[in-house]
């Protein structure tokens, strides 16, 4: 397969000067600086406050809920959230109060000079004591019952696991922020900031401010990191800001520091699923049934999306004809759980990769052959019966990750010796790309290219860049399909009141979906112009020049051949899958139960590498957060406040953390994508801690199955199984 | 929040400050801490004294055939310096893992001493070392042991007119053979969860001179009294090793369940870095 | 406000007149003496290119180098760098390693990238300075204090290897 020309970044030379201007660089004359007044409990009741008599807040302006015009509430999906608590405190660190001030110094006494009073009440924290549900949802495939009761004990085998993950942190490197403005003479209201999702952003001032959306202008500054973690969460922030630019009328900062981000950010949901799987003598998965446990937190926000993926991907990327996978996403006094790359994915990819080894170790089976054996291929039916007509790169990937490592011949949990233990661990798994079943026909993403007088092409779409290289993959898309050259394609700033709604930029969709219009529109614009032998920009120059349409606005539309039911939860989930393996090499050392993850294969089936170095780049930096997933990141709480609230202890990988990488692409093109490019974003996150908790069950023999795997947990693992050693 | 900064450019005006100012005023060196704590909000003081410009409490210098270390000296001071390499090797080896480049080329001994923490990764390595601290005031002198100067939860002898201007490390006694363990959070700029520095001699197959620090098991760095005890005069068998990091584990250890780790996990770890340890050093591989 | 001398030396009170060379140019400033040299940067001389991601000194995205050597400029004060020779990513001196990064995929989000690019030039020199073998081993100790969370540090290994060649 041809290999793309590598196109630098469009906003590479301002990234590598520090021109680049991300939300806490803007210059804005006249500032002020917001802050927020928050709960110090998980759950109570807010009786009001203590203002300190020795501070003057005539000083400062601050906002309630009453100040909000129009619905206190944050936008999402369900109307439960309010955009301040003005009785029933949910959470710790929800937000009660707001304050601007002319400085951030008097910010400060402000903020130390406003005391809430509480009554607290006893938080529910407990994922699975909790009754209320936000949402739950059952998939069903073939008569699950049916197959365990009539299932031959001679020939078939019960295995049964519980597998847990913990949260985990985002840790974008730049902390949340935004600066909004007081509503100019028109009515309008801007705010300017780090975010994923201008739209969203949009609809949520819309709705606090009681304005036509119109009313709301929203632009992306430089984002300096999102991974879900800037998705719904900026709707909030902005509207803080929004709100006390307006009550102030002066501009206001609002840009987190690390310790409030860690705080009260949305992290990934917890999860507890159960597997009992019945297999045949030969190892071919015969029934699964499926239990998966959410914690939401305290609000529902995105939980019933993160359930529903979590529950669609819940059987891997396995073949089996009876399949039943019952999820709840529930209510906790825990701070709200959101969006983080894969977004329910890796929870349940992690579970039936650890079944699946189990499921192995009993068989006496090498893991790999084991997933070769079942594994999803051209033809077959997933788990919401979607039969896979096409772009099903299993077979190559499996080749191609058995190729690289001979992990087919490896002997898996073979005894080992020594006081540092080496061990070798498989993944296999899948990842839909856009939205789930109607989603994308629901969301009705729109894409425009427009011309202007020097016959460059302006690329018009909400879609962010926050470093997964989307500015360079549309401008790689624009040129080809205009036939143009990669300088003379320009990606507008994302303004929402210039570029078009191309929807969120999240659930891989960016490329597959976005691109894929961008594409179309780019080749009626081609064709407006006309072929030519003169490159594309004089022809382009010519054709504005003659009063030409110069703007071409495309609307996706699902491809005919997809069907989803939302009722029965079955059909196409998505359009195209990315399919993956992944192998972990990891050291152990028996004396401290550190794990050094020292090599990461992964071969990975993109449809199309648009841009290569871009890929391995997403698929690298995945893999490294699944790595960090898998046994370095820890994330406790305590009364529902997370424990780790400043970097030195709230920890990501190192350099020095990191393994050799070696990543292969390969490309099994999907039609409906642009040049047969599906999605790559969230892909990496899933496989890579299941590799890692495998490889340390080769090394150490014992079987991981709750996330992260600390040296702690392993250490309690190990002495359960080698009790002679315990001598304290 | 802004307290006044008294700036001294010698050892007699830093001193002469201190007189000046009152129990809530801070000393700065390196800020790698004051300054998170400033910022943070978690400290207040009225008045900080940056020594920073204190050149006579930056050096590095042969005495008694040991090393005596100012103590502006840092982390990147001790890396460069061919004399700390040879006299404290094993204190150049902490100082390699306090944290990232940044941090070693700010962070002080005199700072790190000052502030006492409890995962401190230098400390350990002091107590294993028999260093002595030299505290300064108008009234004179004082050296302590590092044991007379560290007294409990970031807690230090040192008075409240007092610097700490030097720490002395005596002489490596011949054949001494020393090592060094931080257990961390990950590999690089991480808080320790287990420090261990141990040092000893083989003299006509028995072990002499064991001494021994550990930290982040207790609330301050500290002797592994019962280690050294366990194997001073003993052969370097296996079974005493085993015995000897077995009990110290038990009896040393203070260790608690914390944000970062469990005390069963320090107390265990403990043991069997220090049993690697000793074997490495017994066997001649360090 | 007024600087009086103390018993103790120089007595720096409100604000104090702080002298610097950034990237090559000479600076006179009034600030108070703690604050950081991050805000001098960022917000007294407009100088944005140095990020602020954590304010404690873990994640290297403030990194400048000052008389050469690379510090965390969220923690160091004003008062410190009096007279000092401080260079940000806003310097000329790092079109070298800039290109490098550009030429491998070094930078996706941005918000590290200065704190890597300084740092890098600081492994470079340190290298040449102690005759080390600039390596794969030698380049992530030394960015080990600089956080990434987009690239899985891989390219960025990658720029700054391909940078020692330059």
């Amino acid at each position: 397969m041809e290999r793309a020309v590598t196109l630098q970044r469009p906003e590479g030379p301002d990234k590598v000067t520090g021109r680049a201007l991300f939300a806490s660089d803007l210059k804005v004359e006249g500032a002020w600086f917001g802050g927020t007044v928050r709960s110090d409990v998980a759950r109570g009741e807010l009786l009001g406050f203590d203002f300190d008599p020795r501070f003057d807040f005539s000083r400062v302006t601050i906002a309630e809920p009453d100040d909000i015009p129009g619905r206190n509430l944050v936008a999402m999906i369900v109307d439960d959230q309010p955009l301040l608590c003005a009785r029933d405190i949910e959470h710790w660190g929800e937000p009660l109060l707001l304050v601007a001030a002319p400085d951030a110094e008097l910010l400060r006494s402000a903020l130390a000079s406003i005391k809430p009073r509480i009554e607290a009440s006893e938080p529910q924290l407990d994922m699975e004591a909790s009754e209320r549900v936000f949402k739950q949802l059952e998939i069903i495939k073939g008569d699950v019952d049916a197959a365990f009761a009539s299932a031959d004990g001679s020939s078939t085998h019960v295995i049964e696991g519980e597998y847990r993950t913990d949260t985990q942190e985002q840790m974008y490197i730049e902390p949340q922020g935004f600066i909004a403005f007081p509503p100019d003479s028109q009515g309008t209201t801007l705010v300017h900031g780090s975010m994923q999702c201008p739209y969203y952003v949009q609809k949520s001032l819309a709705r606090v401010f009681g304005i036509d959306p119109g009313r709301a202008r929203v632009i992306q500054a430089a984002t300096g990191g999102g991974f879900g973690g800037k998705e719904d969460y900026p709707s909030v922030l902005a509207c803080h800001a929004a709100l006390l630019a307006r009550k102030s009328g002066h501009p206001v900062r609002m840009i987190y520091d690390r310790h409030e981000d860690l705080a009260v950010t949305p992290k990934r949901h917890p999860s507890r699923v159960r597997h009992r799987t019945l297999v045949g003598r030969d190892g071919t998965l015969l029934a699964m049934d499926i239990d998966v446990l959410l914690d939401g937190g305290a609000y529902t926000t995105l939980s019933p999306v993160v359930l529903s993926r979590a529950c669609i991907h819940a059987a891997g990327a396995y073949r089996c004809d009876n399949v039943r996978i019952r999820g709840r996403v529930v209510a906790t006094n825990h701070v709200p759980y959101g969006a983080f790359r894969g977004f329910g994915a890796p929870q349940v990819c992690f579970a039936v990769e650890r079944q699946m080894d189990r499921i192995a170790v009993s068989f006496g089976m090498n893991p790999a052959l084991l997933r070769q054996r079942n594994m999803l291929r051209v033809g077959d039916s997933t788990a919401t019966s979607q039969v896979l007509r096409q772009s099903v790169g299993s077979e190559e990937v499996m080749r191609e990750i058995l190729g690289r490592t001979s992990f087919d011949v490896y002997p898996w949990r073979a005894p080992k010796t020594g006081r540092i233990r080496r061990g070798v661990g498989f993944s296999f798994f899948f990842h839909g790309a856009g939205f789930t079943g109607s989603g994308e026909q629901m969301l009705q993403a729109r894409v425009a290219v427009e011309l202007d007088r020097e016959g460059r092409a302006i690329v018009q779409s909400a879609s962010t860049e926050f470093g997964q290289g989307t500015l360079t993959m549309f401008r790689a898309i624009a040129a080809r399909a205009l036939g143009a050259s990669p300088e003379d394609v320009l990606i507008g700033d994302c303004d929402t009141s210039a570029v078009p709604n191309s929807g969120p930029t999240v659930a891989s969709r960016t490329c597959m979906i976005v691109g894929s219009c961008l594409a179309k529109a780019c080749g009626e614009l081609a064709a407006r112009v006309g072929p030519g032998t003169a490159p594309f920009r004089e022809r382009a120059r010519a054709f504005v020049a003659r009063d030409g349409d110069p703007r071409v606005e495309i609307t996706y539309a699902s491809p005919p051949d997809l069907h989803w039911d939302d009722a029965t939860y079955r059909g196409d989930a998505y359009p195209a899958y990315g399919w993956a393996a992944d192998v972990a090499e990891v050291e152990v050392s028996l004396d401290s139960f550190e794990v050094r993850v020292t090599r990461m294969v992964t071969a990975v089936d993109v449809g199309k590498a648009i841009q290569p170095q871009m890929v391995e780049g997403q698929i690298e930096g995945g893999s490294l957060q699944a790595i960090g997933f898998a046994h370095l990141e820890v994330v406790t709480s305590q009364d529902g406040r997370f424990l780790q609230d400043r970097m030195a202890t709230c920890i990501i990988p190192t350099s020095l953390d990191t393994p050799e990488f070696e990543v292969a692409l390969i490309e099994v093109p999907f039609e409906h994508g642009p040049y047969g490019a599906k999605g790559v974003g969230e892909l990496p996150m899933d496989g890579g801690a299941p590799a890692v908790a495998s490889a340390i069950e080769d090394a150490l023999g014992i079987h991981v199955d709750h996330l992260p795997a600390t040296p702690e947990r392993l250490m309690e693992l190990w002495l359960a199984q080698h009790p002679e050693e315990v001598f304290f | 929040m802004n307290p006044t900064v008294i700036g001294p450019r010698t050892l007699e005006e830093a001193l002469r400050a201190l007189q000046d100012v009152t129990p809530d005023s801070r000393l700065l060196a390196g800020g790698t801490d004051l300054m998170v704590e400033i910022e943070s909000g978690r400290t207040r003081p009225d008045a900080v004294i940056d020594l920073w410009r204190v050149k006579e409490l930056r050096y590095l210098r042969d005495e008694q055939g040991g090393l005596r270390i100012g103590a502006l000296s840092t982390c990147r001071d001790l890396l460069d310096s061919a004399l700390a390499r040879e006299r404290a090797d094993l204190l150049v080896l902490a100082a390699d893992q306090v944290g990232a480049e940044q941090i070693k080329n700010r962070a002080t001994l005199g700072g790190n001493l000052g502030t006492a923490s409890p995962a401190s990764d230098l400390g350990p390595v002091l107590f294993a070392l028999d260093a002595r601290v030299r505290l300064v005031s108008l009234r004179g002198a004082r050296e302590l042991s590092i044991d007379e100067f560290w007294t409990g939860y970031r807690a230090t002898a040192r008075a409240s007119d007092e610097l700490i201007e030097s720490v002395f490390v005596p002489a490596r006694t011949p054949g001494e053979r020393r090592g060094f363990r931080k257990v961390g959070t990950r590999a690089a700029q991480s808080i320790s969860k287990l420090v261990v520095a141990i040092v000893l001699r083989i003299d006509h197959g028995t072990l002499r001179g064991v001494r021994a620090g550990a930290g982040s098991i207790a609330d301050k760095s500290l002797r592994l009294a019962t280690l050294e005890r366990e194997l001073e005069g003993q052969r370097p068998d296996a079974a005493t090793v085993e015995r000897a990091t077995r009990a110290s584990a038990l009896a040393d250890a203070r260790a608690i369940d914390d944000v970062r780790s469990s005390a069963a996990y320090r107390r265990r770890t403990l043991q069997r870095v220090m049993h690697t340890l000793i074997h490495e050093l017994i066997e001649g591989a360090r | 406000m007024a600087r009086a001398a103390s018993r103790g030396g120089v007595l720096l009170s409100g604000e104090i007149d702080l002298s610097c060379n950034v990237n090559g140019v000479a600076r006179k400033l009034r600030v108070p003496p703690l604050r950081r040299l991050l805000d001098v940067l960022r917000i007294d001389l407009g100088l944005t290119g140095s990020k602020e991601g954590c304010g404690e000194g873990e994640c290297g995205a403030c990194t400048v180098l000052v008389d050469g050597v690379a510090l965390n400029s969220c923690i160091v004060p004003a008062c410190q760098v009096e007279g000092s020779e401080i260079t940000t990513i806003e310097s000329k001196g790092l079109e070298d390693i800039q290109q490098a990064f550009l030429d491998h995929g070094g930078a996706q989000c941005g918000i590290c990238t200065p704190g890597m690019i300084v740092m890098t030039r600081a492994w470079l020199e340190a290298c040449e300075r102690n005759r080390a073998t600039p390596d794969l081993e030698s380049a992530r100790k030394a960015l080990a204090g600089n956080l990434c969370r987009c690239t899985g540090y891989a390219k960025i290994l990658a720029s700054a290897l391909a940078a020692v060649k330059r």
